[in-house]
């Protein structure tokens, strides 16, 4: 399967692009945030405050890393479940947010906001933190340093391995892989 | 009656978490392999690949397979002609995941239900103890991670529906768990007892080795066929499709209340870590 390479932060043209699939190599800025992070994020929106990132064309990463070992930028990353974001995500997209990178199903209205603001949904391979965690050149904290393993990091990634799980066409690889192999 | 240290218990527990977190398996390596030679998919297959990597890096940098050092649990069989000197079990035990998850780094992923913050050492950890005959302590840690611990039930089903009823909930509960758990997944299946104790029966059941049939040959054959099924849902390796959604399903069954049968499905996903020692 051929990779495509992306930098980040994205464009339109650069989702509208993407189908389910496809494999997906990120470089650039992301940024992680979990579930306490969203609900802050999402509070201080509800409340009409500026949030701590511009999120206009970024992407977040549902991680919540184990700690860095002395001497490395970062302990294990891998994917969190995503659907526990999906009660914010939509509204983040309204914001701008381009590219979410999880694992698990999102529901319907998030597949929806994708197609509405132009987004996508990325897989990495849940479980294989260690490996993934490779990518990870640099990574800071920026916000919400007292939620420790849920506080939002600034990561800088090369060549971040993910795999387009929803395109901004409403697809959904989950459903078609299984529907290739199902057997019952 | 034969005297323990608290200390050494607490050493024992910290070894535990740490090697438990970062030392994949050989059973899991095994399954890995054969799942590389006959899923059909080749994305799967590449998938696993990486699971593989993953764990090997792991191991050489003694680093954590997942970022999901799970919640502490511990199952403790304390023989009864055992005295624990030198300080409270519990907290020796509380004392090892703190110590544990602190020199290991290793994540600490323990919060309050409400407000979210976070213990910060990853303790109380969450202990089953059994009293035994002997003069010995056996501890298994099992770090449990949340997404697939999220996808785990209980089902009170009404007695009418039997045996293939079971299998038709277990089934099912994987279906709908979909790609979240992180397959290829093991499936511990408790069933029997009251409510609570069908739940700790599919905990316990996950710290067999997979491919470890169980001792009843007909529950064996059972173990073996729900596993099938749930093979041909296509689900496969992170739910990009494929024919290894689960590595293995284990059952434990005890006998319940006339009214009942509770069924308990505990979901873990491929990174499925217990490690033991005897003190």
């Amino acid at each position: 399967m051929s990779e495509i390479k992306l930098k980040t932060p994205l464009t339109d043209k650069d989702t509208e692009e993407l189908k389910i699939g496809d494999k997906v190599l990120l470089t650039g800025i992301i940024y992680s945030a979990r579930d306490a992070a969203h609900k802050r994020l999402f509070d201080l929106i509800q409340a009409g405050k500026d949030l701590p990132i511009d999120i206009r064309g970024q992407v977040i990463y549902y991680v919540g890393p184990a700690p860095a070992k002395p001497g490395k930028p970062i302990g294990s990353a891998g994917p969190t479940t995503s659907y526990r974001m999906d009660a914010y995500a939509p509204k983040l997209m309204e914001l701008g947010l381009k590219g979410m990178i999880g694992k698990g199903n999102r529901a319907a209205d998030v597949v929806e906001a994708m197609k509405k603001f132009k987004a996508v949904y990325f897989g990495a391979t849940g479980g294989a933190g260690a490996l993934l965690a490779r990518s990870i050149k640099k990574a800071e904290t920026v916000a919400y340093e007292d939620l420790g393993p849920e506080a939002i990091q600034r990561m800088e990634v090369e060549d971040f391995p993910v795999v387009v799980i929803n395109d901004s066409k409403g697809n959904d690889l989950y459903v078609e892989g299984a529907k290739k192999y199902r057997k019952a | 009656m034969r005297e323990v240290q608290a200390s050494e218990i607490t050493k024992a527990v910290r070894d535990l978490f740490i090697d438990a977190n970062c030392n994949l398996g050989e059973d899991v390596l095994a399954a890995f392999d054969r799942a590389i030679e006959k899923d059909e998919s080749p994305v799967a297959k590449e998938v696993i690949r990486e699971l593989k990597e993953n764990a090997r890096i792991a191991q050489d940098e003694q680093s954590p397979i997942c970022q999901d050092t799970g919640l502490a649990v511990l199952f403790v069989e304390v023989g009864q002609d055992v005295h624990v000197a030198g300080g409270d079990l519990k907290a020796a035990l509380n004392e090892g995941v703190r110590k544990g998850y602190g020199e290991g780094y290793l994540r600490k992923s323990a919060c309050h239900p409400f407000t979210r913050a976070n213990t910060k050492d990853n303790t109380p950890a969450v202990i089953h103890f059994d009293i035994v005959p002997g003069d010995r302590v056996r501890i298994i840690a099992v770090p449990k991670g949340g997404g697939a611990e999220n996808m785990s039930r209980v089902d009170m089903l009404s007695p009418s529906a039997g045996l293939e009823g079971i299998k038709d909930v277990v089934v099912k509960r994987i279906e709908a768990s979909g790609s979240n758990p992180c397959p290829p997944t093991v499936v511990g299946v408790g069933i029997g007892g009251t409510f609570e104790r069908s739940a700790l029966l599919a905990k316990k059941a996950l710290t067999r080795k997979i491919g470890e049939r169980n001792a009843d040959p007909e529950l064996a054959r059972v173990e073996e066929e729900v596993l099938s099924r749930i093979n041909k849902l296509g689900i496969g390796p992170m739910g990009y499709g494929g024919n290894t959604t689960s590595l293995d399903v284990f059952f434990e069954v005890e006998p319940c209340h006339i009214a009942s049968l509770p069924v308990a499905v505990n979901v873990q996903c491929h990174a499925t870590r217990h490690k033991e020692t005897v003190i």
